[in-house]
């Protein structure tokens, strides 16, 4: 149903204009949706990882603003629009400006490319995970910039953290997903939805894939800065980390997007190892509207098992960080390839 | 060999590593999994100010010092200021004249006003300790918000109060 408006839509812009301007207008109508699926995902994440914090350490959580405190998100963002823009007379003003944009408009630019139900995909391009591995790694260039010009020792102490963590679990993302591209065949992420249409690649690839989706657990919540990996903002040791000289909206830009950054990869695993918009057993697949809410519903599983390493594990140190990363993880995921190529060679995956 | 066995229980100890890790982390997250199960239950917050009328804070709770009278608006303060030098910060004052004892006629050592500023007391609990007669105790109001700082400075003694009987005959 949805398909056929925005198609309908379509071909009504273009009866309607010449060609180049209706393609522009359209692109801009999608980008307004984009951004606000963005604003109202964030918001909706900052509120479940308040409640879902205070449920497990046995609080009650946000629950005065709206019904169950459902509004108050939407009033600490009003509180952050109206707030003043404060900045250190030293900072490189333009750096320190242009930083928060980068954070949010690398998170924006993934979202483009998730295949969120059949034919509902902003972006379909042919080397879709690539391209998400490299957005991904964009996003530091913003943490670093904050914690450059912000002329603060702790923002840079933050972001040259951030710098070396990013590297560093960079790898194992890839190789993780990489894994399971050996299964695929190919980058385009509709093809490797298709793919699964035979049982999703978690499935599909058992053992292996079951290691790789554990190791892009870990490696993804590194990559978002997350607790147990959120050197780079702790709070007891860095004040705020790279964004302790932000105020007001940009300092919003900056926590909506680390939020941003977890849905996406909660989306690239849900995508890669899960399936996508594929309902389980295909018990809706007459219907595929439905498929977003499939890929929303696996999406914010992962959300909350991410939340749950959050409330569960204590923060690492930048040493301890660095030994899971190259002597662990790194090690297991090139044996985990190559296991996972064996298995792929003698045909040895589960196929439904 | 004793290079070869130590690189092996190296080796050994690597793959424990991981082990021991992947099951602490699985322990941990067990435990936070219970919790949250079972946040209903157990909630160790309170929806203040909502319970404001069956609120009970628990007993060992440092409030504010407070000065307790009996139904003959007695109290056990004999003035001996032990409390005042006790306190790191200066935060409470007696001050005291010689008056005439009525049932001994002499003239004797007696508070007037006991002052007590809450705005630099620290809870230390020093005080409390100090007072030979167990004259201040712990109160457990905790709602002590006001509009200027001067009202948070208490005379404990209530006026017209009276020292109880028999509590300099003890010592
Ligand atoms: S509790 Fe400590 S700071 Fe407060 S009045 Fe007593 S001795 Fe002074
Ligand atoms: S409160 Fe206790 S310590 Fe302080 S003056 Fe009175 S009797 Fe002495």
């Amino acid at each position: 149903m949805l398909l056929s408006i925005t198609k309908n839509i379509h071909e009504w812009l273009f009866s309607l204009m010449p060609e180049n301007i209706a393609s522009i207008v359209e692109m801009t109508i999608i980008a307004v949706i984009y951004l606000t699926g963005f604003a109202v995902a964030g918001l909706f994440l900052v509120l479940m990882e308040r409640r879902i914090a205070a449920w497990f350490q046995l609080r009650r959580g946000p629950n005065r603003v709206g019904f169950h405190g459902i509004l108050q998100t939407i009033a600490d963002a009003l509180k952050l629009v109206s707030k003043e823009l404060t900045g250190t007379i030293k900072a490189d003003k333009f750096l320190y400006n242009l930083a928060p944009y980068f954070v949010i408009i690398t998170a924006l630019l993934a979202l483009a490319v998730f295949p969120f139900t059949k034919d509902f995909q902003a972006f379909d391009i042919n080397i879709g995970i690539l391209f998400l591995i490299a957005i991904s790694s964009i996003g530091v260039i913003g943490i670093l910039l904050a914690g450059w010009s912000s002329n603060n020792k702790f923002s840079l102490i933050g972001a040259m953290r951030s710098g070396v963590q990013t590297i560093s679990y960079e790898l194992s993302v890839s190789l993780s997903l990489l894994t399971i591209v050996l299964m695929t065949g190919t980058l385009q992420l509709s093809e490797i939805v298709e793919v699964q249409k035979n049982g999703w690649l978690i499935v599909q690839g058992h053992v292996p894939a079951v290691i790789a989706f554990m190791i892009y657990m870990i490696a993804g919540t590194a990559e978002t800065n997350r607790t147990p990996f959120d050197l780079v903002e702790a709070e007891s040791e860095l004040g705020a980390g790279f964004h302790t000289e932000y105020s007001g909206m940009k300092f919003a830009y900056f926590f909506l997007a680390e939020f941003i950054n977890m849905f996406i990869i909660a989306s690239i695993a849900t995508t890669v190892f899960f399936g996508a918009w594929l309902s389980p057993f295909g018990i809706t697949e007459s219907i595929p509207l439905l498929g977003i809410f499939w890929f929303l519903a696996k999406t914010f599983v992962i959300v909350f098992l991410m939340m749950w390493f959050r409330w569960s594990f204590p923060r690492l140190r930048i040493d301890q960080i660095l030994t899971l990363e190259w002597k662990y993880l790194l090690p297991i995921n090139l044996v985990n390839l190559v296991v996972m190529a064996i298995v792929v060679w003698l045909g040895l995956t589960i196929q439904f | 060999m004793a290079w070869l066995n130590n690189s092996i229980l190296e080796d050994m100890g690597y793959f424990s590593d991981i082990y021991q890790g992947i099951k602490s982390l699985l322990t941990g997250m067990s435990i936070t999994g219970k919790y949250f199960l079972n946040f209903r239950k157990g909630s160790i917050t309170q929806q203040y100010p909502e319970n404001r009328e069956t609120l009970k804070m628990f007993e060992r709770f440092r409030g504010e010092v407070i000065m307790p009278h009996d139904e003959n608006n007695e109290h056990r303060c004999t003035g001996c200021q032990a409390c005042e030098i006790a306190c790191p910060n200066g935060t409470i004052e007696i001050i005291w004249d010689r008056q005439l004892d009525e049932e001994s006629g002499k003239k004797k050592k007696m508070i007037d006003k006991h002052i007590y500023r809450l705005g630099m007391c620290t809870m230390c609990g020093l005080c409390i300790e100090a007072c030979p007669t167990d004259a201040i105790k712990w109160g457990q109001n905790f709602e002590n918000s006001v509009y200027d700082r001067k009202y948070l400075d208490r005379i404990l003694n209530k006026p017209g109060s009276k020292l109880m009987k028999g509590v300099e005959d003890k010592e």
